[in-house]
């Protein structure tokens, strides 16, 4: 095929931008329009939220909006509003306290130290956090009323931490992992402890492990829906997810332009805390050879 | 201080050490608590009786495979399974995995700034948190939303002509960048020698993908068709906001149908007992894939 040939340009590699357009082959100018199209598909929908939260008069359509700030005045001056606010902070900021603290602690014996059964242990982690959370909310349910938890942000955020735990525990390790041992030895031999090590030598080293594990627990927690849904139903203190799903489902009783500023402000946060790490986290993606550990 | 041979422990040969565990105690205490000992309370409840009020909230009982013969004759639980394995095999193994490898080699060979505004809006529709995703979907499908208008049927609601359409649509649009950065990464750590080796000798394009650029990342592949699915399968916030699980029991996935069963119908005893085939169903594709990764060379 005469097009099959024409692709060669299409075969990326590393000249690429060195290499200039001239030769821009049917191939390549396919390939740029479609993904032009595709990108369409994907802003489409989340152009609504920007349209309508600076418009006067929006609906459920894309429209050019008739520009104005009140919405974001409604939103702001409305007492729920901010409280929902509180609520996710609260409940994001324990959940990525605990979880980093306890999966930094737990992550330095499992890589340095020897453990019996590390492997396994290792392994039912991993295998933890592919368990479905559907499976754990009646039994969590029925202990959260047993203690009395039910209710509080604080006790919510037990759970959420309990959750994310697993997969936090994995990434710690690996970033501890890539930290020569040499050094710790050489501390060791100067006689300090093991705290010492960790807070003075691991925790400085690993800091953009730390920055990762916290920031992904954040963004997770800060979008959790499920479990705070079955275990928070104290009306003062929904956090955002609930109360945009509460909004929902008053259906055509709420002002769309509201619905968009909040839903809006809520997601501005994670977005921004994922760009600022994006660097660190595109390391994550790369499993070649991770699954054999 | 133990610089003094002789005075400390052997320092040549690993040992347990009590700091250990220590360390690992605040997390294995946490763990204990709210996971381990939920997942074999589960295991329990699931074949109990429990509901969430009257009498059998504290007074149940151990019922053996009651829930299962239930569940045999539950067409809304038949029903539940088989729009969770559509919605995995289709929005997730199939959709995510396609689009995203198409979307990683096509920004491969995209101009610059068209890759990287391209790139940057997949990756922020899989940012933004779930419920953001829900509302907007829900706008976009409404009768009057932007694709009615789009598609010329102004009056045409979606959600409830196709929802499960629309809400695997929806979350394919939401997760696809996982599966984009995996491939890209993968695409990334092939050996150049080979791609060029493969180029020089004139390999038609298909020949190159089929024959050399595919088995090459089958390891990257699999991995990816693993985490997708066990990721998709305890779906629940994108398609509950969007639907509630209907109209009727039109997008009642099994996520859903334990919430529903639970704490809407109160049946907590019968919940969980859907809950363990929801994780004995993501066991069997989890299987299923680890024996693909180990078929290989």
């Amino acid at each position: 095929m005469s097009t099959a040939r024409a692709a060669r340009p299409a075969i990326a590699r590393e000249d690429r931008i060195v290499v200039p357009y001239r030769r821009v082959s049917v191939a390549a100018l396919m390939a740029n329009t479609i993904l032009v199209l595709l990108g369409g598909f994907f802003v489409l929908p989340m152009l609504w939220m920007i349209f309508a939260s600076v418009d006067s008069n929006p609906d459920w359509a894309i429209k050019l909006p008739n520009l104005t700030l009140s919405n974001f005045v409604d939103v702001l001056t409305t007492a729920g509003a901010l409280t929902s606010f509180r609520a996710s902070l609260i409940l994001a900021g324990t959940t990525t306290v605990v979880t980093t603290v306890l999966a930094m602690l737990a992550a330095y014996p499992l890589s340095r130290h020897h453990i019996p059964l590390r492997r396994t242990f290792m392994l039912v982690i991993l295998f933890a956090s592919g368990l479905p959370v559907s499976m754990l909310l009646v039994p969590v349910y029925q202990l959260y009323v047993t203690l009395g938890w039910l209710d509080s942000l604080y006790t919510t955020a037990l759970f959420l931490a309990a959750s994310s735990l697993p997969f936090a525990i994995w990434l710690m390790k690996n970033f501890i992992d890539a930290v020569p041992e040499e050094l710790e030895h050489a501390a060791a031999i100067d006689g300090a402890s093991t705290f010492r090590i960790l807070r003075q030598l691991i925790l400085p080293l690993t800091l953009p492990g730390i920055a990762v594990t916290s920031i992904y627990t954040f963004i997770q927690a800060w979008g959790a829906f499920l479990i705070p849904f079955v275990l928070n139903s104290n009306p003062d203190d929904q956090p955002g997810p609930i109360e945009i799903y509460n909004f929902m489902g008053s259906h055509g009783l709420f002002k769309f332009g509201d619905l968009a500023v909040f839903s809006l402000l809520f997601s501005l946060p994670v977005v921004a805390l994922y760009l600022l790490m994006s660097r660190y986290f595109s390391g994550a993606f790369n499993f070649s050879g991770a699954v054999r550990g | 201080m133990a610089t003094m041979a002789g005075l400390g422990p052997r320092l040549d040969r690993e040992r347990f050490q009590w700091s250990s565990l220590a360390m690992l105690g605040p997390a294995l205490v946490l763990l204990g608590l709210l996971f381990v000992f939920p997942v074999l309370y589960a295991c329990y409840l699931g074949f109990t009786n429990l509901e969430l009020i009257g009498s059998r909230s504290h007074d149940y009982s151990f019922t053996g495979l009651d829930n299962l013969t239930r569940m045999l004759g539950d067409y809304v639980f038949v029903k539940s399974s088989q729009l969770t394995i559509i919605f995995v095999v289709g929005s997730a193994i199939v959709g995510q995995s396609v689009l995203g490898m198409a979307l990683a080699l096509l920004l491969r060979s995209a101009l610059p700034p068209i890759r990287l505004t391209v790139g940057a809006i997949v990756i922020v529709a899989w940012v933004l948190p779930e419920i953001t995703v829900a509302l907007v979907w829900y706008a976009f499908s409404q009768a009057g939303g932007t694709l009615s208008i789009l598609l010329g049927h102004r009056d045409a609601d979606y959600l409830v002509l196709v929802p499960m359409l629309i809400v695997s649509v929806a979350n394919l649009w939401r997760n696809v960048a996982f599966s984009m950065l995996v491939f890209a990464a993968g695409l990334r750590n092939l050996p150049r020698e080979v791609l060029e080796a493969a180029e020089v000798e004139g390999a038609s394009v298909w020949r190159r993908y089929g024959q050399v650029i595919f088995p090459l990342m089958r390891q990257t592949i699999v991995t990816n068709l693993l985490l997708v699915t066990i990721l998709n399968l305890s779906e629940f916030t994108l398609i509950y906001a969007m639907t509630q699980g209907g109209p009727g029991v039109e997008t009642m996935t099994l996520p859903l149908y334990v919430y529903q069963e639970a704490f809407n119908f109160h049946q907590l005893g019968y919940g969980t007992a859907i809950s363990l085939v929801l994780v004995l169903i993501g066991a069997v594709f989890s299987l299923l894939f680890v024996r693909a990764a180990r078929n290989q060379v």
